[in-house]
């Protein structure tokens, strides 16, 4: 259980970073998870295929809080294209072979322990489910089924 | 001198000798001795359950109803023997007013498809309570959606029990049908469903009783309570998953449709035309669950033998000690504190989503559930997304209670 609620997780989840509703934003999806009732909100500014600014609301467990935070860290600043290549390395990271090298995932890395409580995959996925789906800007809103 | 009468015999409640009868209970779960408080989802299976369905299996095996071999009357009789276990224990005049279904949710559709249909016009009512299962909601919304009606709702306190004068208020002379929930999943209140169903009579409605908490923690008698139709679930109750039943008065079941076609439900079938067959069969179509019924009688009959007095009377000590504990956890909230409940005890805890309590408890070795329980409406009224609940069946005890309270002084520790 010590490799679930990581120190960083519970921190991201106590005070979540990049937490508020953006204003200008050029984009923005809804995600949901209708299994635990996790919800979330993903607004983005992208200026020359570089996401400049992002932010999120929502309400969720830990593991949704703290991945949606950590996935805004990590993204901020990268283009569309790194940043679908971290959605890769961390939705293999959670559910594909284990062992095979991907992308540097950083800080990201510490969501490793939910691969052994699967029930709690999609929550640390919604996160990156919606972002995909604010780039990608579809009217639907982003669901893990 | 008259002798004295001999004192009646109380069936002593033995735990320990009832566990021992349920071989899932003795295991670890991530090295901790299982804590099962997940009886609400579904129940565990005595050694009894078990061993009447393999014996069908291995002695009985064959289809019902219509060989002419040993092994087939064999079987039919084990099916049909059930269903008049399932008429006693409920407390039903007529073995032909039990129907045996895949579950509660099948019943209700069923109910809904055979009965409600073709009583219902445009601008009618169906009248449903704000607690109640989603198998108790979508087939009526489906269908009013269908027909034109609307769907009326009784709403809740906020303890969590119904309004009675709202629910007098809204039986109206467009309502054709009540469905209500005898024990609630998610808050555990226990509905006064003779009342109601008395005051529904008052104006020719008819009134569906779901039972599917109710019959697993107490006596049930449907004649008594003089419901339309009551519907339970063999799984809930100590039995197999995918069989169940649906108790109907011979009036009603007699003036019903079929509700699937197919074989066994029928009395002969030519191109031209096709006779179905008298309730109970005529609900019946293909062949049945025929282990599921067997197993479930089997659940009925170890519950009878544990005396179902005793049952409630050990569930509601249960109850009253989580209860009492768990509240003095601080920043616990219990959603659903009506005066009258049983079976299930949900509570938020400040701060920590019930996804990550039941994480947490789960490496304790303390299965709960976590979520909106199939009661989305529920939720919504207490302007939640779901909850923590621990439910209670024969074979808990009170130190599972503190092994409960153990592990959400963990959670506590985990998130500060």
């Amino acid at each position: 259980m010590k490799d679930l609620y990581q120190e960083i997780i519970l921190d991201h989840n106590k005070q979540p970073r990049n937490c508020y509703v953006m204003d200008c934003a050029h984009k923005s999806a809804d995600g949901h998870n209708p299994l635990c009732g996790d919800t979330v909100k993903v607004y983005l500014r992208i200026e020359d295929g570089v996401i400049s600014e992002i932010s999120f609301q929502g309400a969720g467990c830990a593991i949704c809080t703290a991945s949606t935070s950590l996935m805004t860290e990590s993204v901020k600043g990268k283009t569309v294209e790194e940043a679908k290549d971290l959605f890769d390395g961390f939705h293999h990271m959670l559910t594909g072979v284990a062992d095979e090298q991907g992308v540097d995932l950083g800080k990201l890395q510490v969501f490793e322990g939910v691969r052994e409580y699967p029930v709690r995959v999609k929550c640390a996925t919604l996160a990156w489910h919606t972002l995909n789906a604010a780039i990608d800007g579809e009217d639907e809103p982003a669901t893990t089924e | 001198m008259t002798q004295p009468a001999a004192a009646a015999v109380t069936p002593v409640f033995d735990v320990e000798a009832i566990r021992a009868d349920f071989p899932v209970l003795h295991q670890e779960v991530h090295g901790k001795p299982l804590v099962y408080l997940d009886n609400a989802a579904t129940t565990q299976k005595p050694r009894q359950v078990i061993d009447a369905v393999t014996h069908f299996y291995e002695h009985d095996c064959a289809n019902v109803h219509r060989g002419v071999h040993l092994l087939s009357q064999r079987a039919t009789v084990a099916y049909e023997s059930a269903r008049t276990t399932i008429k006693t224990h409920l407390g039903a005049a007529d073995s032909r007013e039990i129907v045996f279904t895949r579950g509660t949710t099948e019943g209700i559709n069923l109910v809904a498809n055979s009965f409600v249909r073709p009583r219902l016009a445009e601008g009618d009512e169906v009248l449903i309570t704000g607690m109640e299962h989603h198998s108790n909601i979508v087939p009526w919304q489906l269908l009013c959606a269908e027909v034109g009606a609307t769907l009326k709702v009784v709403p809740i306190t906020d303890d969590g029990e119904l309004e009675l004068d709202e629910f007098e208020a809204l039986l109206s002379d467009r309502t054709r049908i009540v469905g209500v929930v005898h024990v609630s999943n998610a808050l555990g209140t226990v509905n006064p469903v003779e009342e109601m169903i008395e005051m529904a009579h008052a104006k020719d409605i008819p009134v569906l009783v779901d039972g599917a908490q109710a019959v697993p923690h107490g006596p049930v008698d449907v004649q008594k309570l003089d419901c339309d139709f009551y519907v339970f679930s063999g799984h809930k109750t100590y039995g197999p998953t995918g069989i169940g039943a649906l108790y109907g008065k011979r009036e009603h079941l007699l003036d019903m449709v079929p509700w699937q076609g197919g074989g066994d439900m029928i009395l002969s079938v030519t191109w031209e035309e096709t006779q179905y067959a008298e309730p109970p069969h005529r609900f019946e179509a293909g062949t049945p669950n025929i282990e599921g019924a067997i197993g479930l009688a089997a659940a009925l009959d170890y519950l009878d033998s544990l005396g179902l007095d005793a049952v409630a009377e050990h569930e509601s000590m249960l109850l009253a000690s989580a209860t009492e504990a768990v509240l003095a956890i601080p920043g616990i909230r219990l959603i659903g504190s009506a005066e009258e409940r049983a079976g299930a005890l949900s509570f938020v805890m400040d701060g920590v989503h019930p996804h990550d309590i039941g994480t947490i408890l789960d490496t304790e070795g303390v299965a709960i559930r976590a979520g909106h329980h199939c009661a989305q409406p529920v939720m919504q009224r207490f302007n939640i997304s779901a909850t923590v609940r621990a439910s209670f069946g024969v074979y808990n005890t009170t130190d599972e209670i503190d092994r409960l309270v153990a592990g959400l002084y963990k959670v506590k520790e985990v998130f500060g």
